[in-house]
């Protein structure tokens, strides 16, 4: 019992950073109906910015963390401005494409820069266990738990109650329409860019304690995401942590208590099914197909 | 320019329009079959991939370019193809069998992925591809009885017909390159056929291809199996000219690479298949040159323009640096894909026609008439 809890909590530690993850697909494809195949790779970069901050130039915490949020969201902004803008519009392979190729280039690069070994940020969560009886949890477990929980809500909130969520939603569905409707459509999308950046590289410095940063951690963890934003239907918030931690508990039982090998195979097993069984996903919305 | 009359439907569908077809691909085809008295071997062993990319790029031109059903799980059939022949070998089946056999198992396959992906959709189904490829890759790596897990599995030398052709011999290359032009050709005909004209009615409009009454489901099934099955045998033609096979030789990476052949070559022709395929596959030796001369030719240029000794000596030290760092294969990559995705969308073979047209309209070629058109009212969504 006690090892499925322990197995449990680590899936859901582990499954949030998918989660987070699979909310940068979300929120950019709720805003563009875009999906950005880069996403992974947006969050290693912003782990590697969070390296440089921290544990190069020996900044406090938070205030590396921080900066490299901001660093990122203006990333973020320049990736959309230069790749994404000018093919907005045009059929989505095009901008699959684009994204694989964007990925392709912060991948090779940030192995140029910051070179090929796994590097570790020092945080106030690395050390330290709270227990809870003979139940051992680590804080860094725990915080990425908390920060998913926080940012989930926030984005939630954001995306359904202010006027920028909402002008952001109404470019989703039709850019024209949102257009002659006074919504600067062109910014809203450089926001969105910027808000999933930033919370790429959220959970590229909560992960790092857990699995240390390097150049292709974001195409692994990238590729996991998938599942967890399709279990939740993409396209919901909310959905993408729960798609997210699901997944992440379902690996990590799959680790504990099938042979050896499933691990890996677990999540795509449960996208299959998922698409097969339920396409539109968990929180997803079912639209009728018109002519 | 040239004017045909087409005056009955025979003449729409032919394979040569004109005679200056014949004579261009002659010349071409007869280039080819002379090319290993001409080249270095290294050339000619580059030229077998080539001809295994091309054949991978038609494959997947079918399913991508015809039907409209993207597909990033590619790599897994050719594996599937490569690890049947290597199988049946050891069990001493002649090549014209586990060739065969190899494509019906991966065409197979290819149909049972094609159920599940009729559901699906864009996004949702390059999603699911990638799923089934990762899949695959796992049970290659896993399945230890059949593939010998991440040892990898050696391949014997082809024989055919009893006589040994080793993979770097100008048979091996004349196989390749017959089975290539098999393909392209059988490809040419299935798509003036009524199966043809289904995939490009489902991939210009689902719905109105249903309305039409074309089996969409049937279609797209039939689609993914072809598709598979071609690659399937380029998968036995990969694993002769590896003449070693292991999992990680098929991952995520090498489907990409499929992908981009089509997308530089060009996704509505069959020409941008092999023209993707000479470019992804003359890139590495294209780089490792530059490697090599550039920093030479970089300090040379710098000498000419009045640098000293010295500086020329510290730019070629500071070029070569950057040139051999770690890494820099994957960054052009993914700046030559942006680059297309951007600038050239319709691919090499958008260009070539381009230009031909500049050509044949001189000077009266207006830019506007490749424009693709930008949609922002439909969303994918309620498709």
């Amino acid at each position: 019992m006690l090892d499925f809890v322990q197995q449990l909590v680590s899936g859901v530690a582990l499954g949030c950073v998918y989660g987070l993850i699979a909310l940068g697909f979300v929120l950019v494809y709720k805003a563009t109906e875009v999906v950005n195949f880069a996403q992974g790779d947006l969050m290693m970069l912003g782990g590697f910015f969070a390296f440089t901050f921290i544990g190069m130039m020996g900044l406090n915490y938070w205030i590396g963390f921080a900066g490299a949020v901001v660093a990122m969201a203006l990333f973020g902004m320049l990736a959309e401005r230069v790749v994404v803008r000018p093919i907005l519009g045009y059929p989505q392979f095009s901008i699959i494409m684009a994204t694989i190729g964007l990925g392709y280039f912060l991948r090779s690069i940030a192995g140029m820069i910051w070179g090929t070994d796994d590097l570790k940020i020092e945080t106030p969560f690395s050390q330290g266990v709270l227990r809870m009886g003979s139940l051992v949890l680590a804080y860094d477990k725990l915080s990425v738990i908390a920060a998913t929980m926080i940012l989930c809500t926030l984005l939630y909130l954001f995306f359904n109650k202010t006027t920028l969520g909402t002008a952001m939603r109404a470019s989703s569905e039709n850019m024209l329409a949102a257009y002659y409707m006074g919504i600067p459509v062109k910014r809203v999308v450089s926001i969105v860019w910027a808000i999933s950046a930033a919370v790429a590289t959220c959970a590229g410095v909560l992960l790092a304690p857990i699995t240390f940063i390097h150049s292709n951690v974001g195409l692994v963890l990238g590729l996991k995401a998938f599942p967890a934003a399709v279990l939740g239907g993409f396209g919901s918030i909310p959905g993408a942590v729960v798609g997210g931690v699901l997944i992440g508990v379902i690996e990590s039982m799959a680790g504990f208590y099938l042979p050896e090998g499933w691990k890996d195979v677990a999540p795509y097993v449960v996208l299959l099914a998922v698409l097969l069984l339920k396409p539109e996903g968990l929180f997803g919305l079912h639209v009728r197909k018109k002519v | 320019m040239r004017f045909l009359f087409k005056i009955d439907y025979e003449d729409d569908i032919k394979l040569f329009p004109h005679s200056g077809y014949i004579v261009s691909y002659g010349i071409l085809l007869a280039l080819l079959l002379i090319a290993p008295h001409l080249l270095s071997s290294y050339l000619m062993s580059q030229l077998v991939f080539v001809c295994i990319y091309a054949i991978v790029g038609v494959a997947l031109l079918i399913l991508t370019g015809f039907t409209g059903q993207a597909s990033l799980g590619h790599a897994a059939f050719l594996a599937i193809g490569a690890y049947t022949a290597a199988y049946l070998q050891t069990y001493n089946v002649p090549f014209p069998i586990y060739f065969l056999v190899a494509g019906a198992l991966t065409g197979l396959i290819g149909a049972m992925v094609g159920f599940p992906a009729l559901r699906l959709t864009g996004i949702y189904l390059v999603i699911a591809t990638i799923s089934f490829a990762l899949i695959v890759e796992e049970i290659l790596a896993r399945w230890e009885s059949v593939t010998h897990g991440n040892e990898g599995m050696r391949v014997k030398t082809l024989s055919l017909l009893g006589v040994a052709v080793p993979r770097d011999s100008p048979t091996f290359y004349y196989l390749c390159l017959a089975v290539l032009v098999l393909t392209i050709v059988g490809t040419l005909n299935l798509l003036r056929s009524p199966t043809g004209r289904a995939f490009v009615a489902i991939r210009d409009s689902e719905t109105a291809a249903r309305s039409m009454g074309v089996n969409v489901a049937l279609y797209k099934v039939k689609s993914f199996a072809i598709s598979a099955a071609i690659t399937g045998f380029a998968g036995v033609l990969f694993a002769h000219k590896l003449s070693f096979i292991s999992p990680e030789m098929f991952t995520l990476q090498l489907s990409i690479e499929f992908i981009i052949v089509i997308l530089i070559g060009g996704t509505f022709s069959l020409h941008g298949a092999v023209l993707g395929a000479i470019f992804i596959v003359m890139i590495d030796p294209f780089l490792t040159y530059l490697k090599d001369d550039l920093p030479g030719i970089i300090a040379g240029i710098a000498a000419t323009f009045g640098a000293g000794p010295h500086i020329a000596a510290n730019i070629q030290s500071k070029v070569a640096a950057f040139a051999s760092l770690n890494g820099l294969k994957g960054a052009i990559y993914g700046i030559i894909i942006v680059l297309f995705v951007l600038f050239e969308p319709l691919g090499l073979y958008g260009r070539w026609l381009k230009i031909k047209l500049f050509f044949q309209l001189f000077p009266l070629y207006k830019r506007a008439t490749f424009k693709r058109q930008k949609i922002y009212v439909k969303s994918e969504r309620n498709r």
